[in-house]
């Protein structure tokens, strides 16, 4: 595989282009915890792919997404629609949108697929993607859109921001809720209809949701996070196309989502502050470091009893005690809050200001 | 009280599905008290500032502030939500929190600059929370928690402040230095709303109080209304309450 070669450039560009967005938007969707609305609005779509070509004819990309542009968008206010005026929870109206939008659009796929037409072929490359149909045109519509999306995220951030961390507060603040809604969820479903050509309707959401729950585990603050989903959905697009360029006949798709799935579990066990190494390390440090105070207030409680708080006692004397070893004492005495010699041990006075501190709150150590 | 009515609302009427939440209140609160409603869970409490602050949208009735709708008011009032209504996981800092209160000064778009962030710092000062400005929000007690959402509305600099239940799940510092500070509001003639479950606590900390259960049951100062007969017309049961007047 020649990596300069033209339709690769194309490809790779367009999934990096189709990554960067979905990790900018998908981070909106992860932080309102409407992560499985993602999910909905790409099988929601499927049928307006197939509508589109049953009334034009045609195989024509631009078009099927248009179909699917507007199927996903009825789908997505028919969901809320039922979570408003039902007592339907948010999950039950997803799932039911999600299937049922699905199971018509398999529904025509397959009639479609009867007609004696030879253009019909090819539509169910919307089921899981083929990257490899992409033209430069593809990518210059995904570019328009995410620069307009880029543009919006901007101009609208601060907004963005408070209606995602408080909504009725913004209401009372006199912004229109509404409207900064309908922005943020048409540029997502925008997002999703645009990668259904490479990544199709049925991994599409973890386009959208893989980049951003990554980025979340790396950092604190909003406008960092978006930066890391994008950069991170743009690798995911690149290295998948690599790979499945690579060894051949990898379908990208479902590769890309699986790199973009590796920045994830990546993330979830190395990210120093929210990562599962670093807390057990953290928590198994924190329960040494509790034994070996433990271990230096049950000397503190022996060496009150002396006037001379350095007065020498024996080890022995620990053995009421069961919490301490041969190990916790010489990680105490390495501390300077001990030393020892023979079978005996000595509070310094270190230790002996330590131990009187342990439980005061207001006495910060470190 | 020859003060002002700051906020009055009429014929209230608030419904979820087909139970009415709220039943056709009336109520005149006047400028410059600290008032608490009271009422048992499921009276209507929160729900009664929420319709006054648009969030709900009411079956019938209208309020006004200071003698006209509400929306055309809006800088005048600054609300404080429940601390739980909120994922306090979201990536961001306390200082910016409260500089979400400068956000409705600044209307669409504009970014907050050096006025707001100075204006945010010094609120931070008020409720104790300069030495956090930078701690992520997850990393902060429900107490802090609640002097942040304090803080982020005192920014609004309102005439009127609506709070829902600020003293829930405080420890008792906060709680002092959340009601040393509506003390200040009303000694400033601010008019605070607050939305109260602690009965032992009204007399001491508020001078004005609402009962509330669906319907309105009384309001007026708390010297002369806040007794055992409108305390058992509210919660429906026999009460006696050690009142101090």
């Amino acid at each position: 595989m020649n990596f300069t070669d033209y339709t690769f450039l194309v490809i790779a560009i367009g999934t990096a282009i189709l990554g960067a967005v979905c990790g900018m938007l998908g981070s909106f969707a992860v932080l309102r915890k409407q992560s499985l609305l993602g999910d909905a609005i790409s099988h929601a779509a499927l049928p307006g792919i197939a509508i589109a070509f049953l009334i034009t004819g045609a195989k024509e990309s631009n078009v099927l997404l248009l179909g699917a542009l507007i199927s996903g968008l009825v789908g997505t206010f028919w969901i809320r629609g039922i979570i408003t005026k039902t007592h339907l929870k948010s999950d039950t109206a997803l799932g039911l949108i999600l299937s049922l939008f699905f199971g018509f659009g398999m529904l025509l796929l397959t009639f479609i697929q009867k007609q004696p037409n030879a253009n019909q072929a090819g539509l169910d490359k919307y089921l899981f993607g083929q990257a490899a149909t992409l033209l430069i045109a593809d990518v210059y519509l995904m570019a328009i859109v995410t620069g307009l999306c880029l543009f919006v995220l901007l101009l609208f951030w601060k907004e963005f921001k408070i209606l995602l961390f408080d909504a009725d507060y913004t209401k009372t603040l006199g912004f229109n809720t509404k409207f900064i809604d309908v922005l943020i969820t048409s540029f997502i479903v925008l997002a999703i209809v645009l990668g259904l050509q490479t990544v199709g309707v049925v991994l599409m959401s973890a386009m959208l949701l893989a980049p951003a729950a990554a980025a979340r585990q790396w950092t604190n603050s909003l406008s960092t996070m978006v930066i890391l989903a994008a950069v991170f959905g743009a690798f995911s697009g690149v290295f998948g196309t690599v790979i499945s360029a690579s060894q051949n006949n990898l379908s990208t798709g479902p590769v890309i989502v699986i790199v973009a799935g590796v920045f994830v579990l990546v993330s979830f066990v190395f990210s120093p502050s929210r990562g599962l190494l670093f807390k057990q390390i953290r928590f198994m440090k924190n329960r040494r470091d509790l034994e070996l105070y433990k271990t230096l207030s049950f000397m503190h409680h022996i060496a009150e009893t002396h006037e001379d708080i350095s007065h020498p006692h024996s080890i022995k004397l620990l053995n009421n005690f069961q919490g301490f070893t041969r190990k916790t004492l010489q990680e105490l005495e390495e501390k300077n809050y001990i030393t020892i010699s023979g079978l005996n041990w000595s509070l310094t006075p270190e230790g002996f200001e330590k131990a009187s501190n342990l439980y005061n709150q207001n006495f910060k150590d470190e | 009280m020859s003060n002002p009515i700051a906020i009055k609302v009429d014929d209230l009427t608030v419904a979820y599905n087909y139970k009415p939440v709220l039943w056709d209140i009336d109520l005149e609160i006047p400028e410059g008290v600290l008032m608490a409603i009271v009422g048992p869970n499921g009276a209507g409490k929160s729900t009664l500032i929420k319709s006054i602050l648009g969030i709900l949208k009411p079956i019938a009735g209208s309020v006004s502030i200071y003698g006209k709708p509400y929306k055309k008011q809006r800088d005048l009032v600054a609300y404080v939500p429940q601390k739980g209504s909120v994922d306090w996981d979201f990536p961001t800092t306390a200082l910016d929190v409260v500089t979400m209160g400068t956000y409705g000064a600044l209307g669409w778009i504009k970014r907050p600059g050096q006025k707001e962030k100075k204006a945010a710092l010094e609120a931070l000062e008020k409720v104790g929370m300069l030495p956090f400005k930078g701690r992520q929000i997850s990393q902060l007690s429900g107490g802090q928690q609640q002097r942040i959402f304090l803080a982020r509305a005192l920014v609004q600099n309102a005439s009127i402040y609506f709070m829902d239940e600020p003293f829930q799940g405080v420890d008792a510092t906060t709680e002092i230095a959340i009601i040393n500070i509506l003390k200040e509001l009303r000694k400033a003639g601010k008019t605070v709303v607050v939305v109260h479950h602690d009965l032992q606590t009204v007399p001491e900390y508020f001078d004005w109080v609402t009962f509330l259960n669906v319907k309105k049951i009384a309001t007026g100062a708390v010297k002369d209304i806040f007794n055992d007969d409108n305390l058992t017309k509210t919660y429906g049961i026999n009460f006696k309450v050690s009142v101090n007047k």
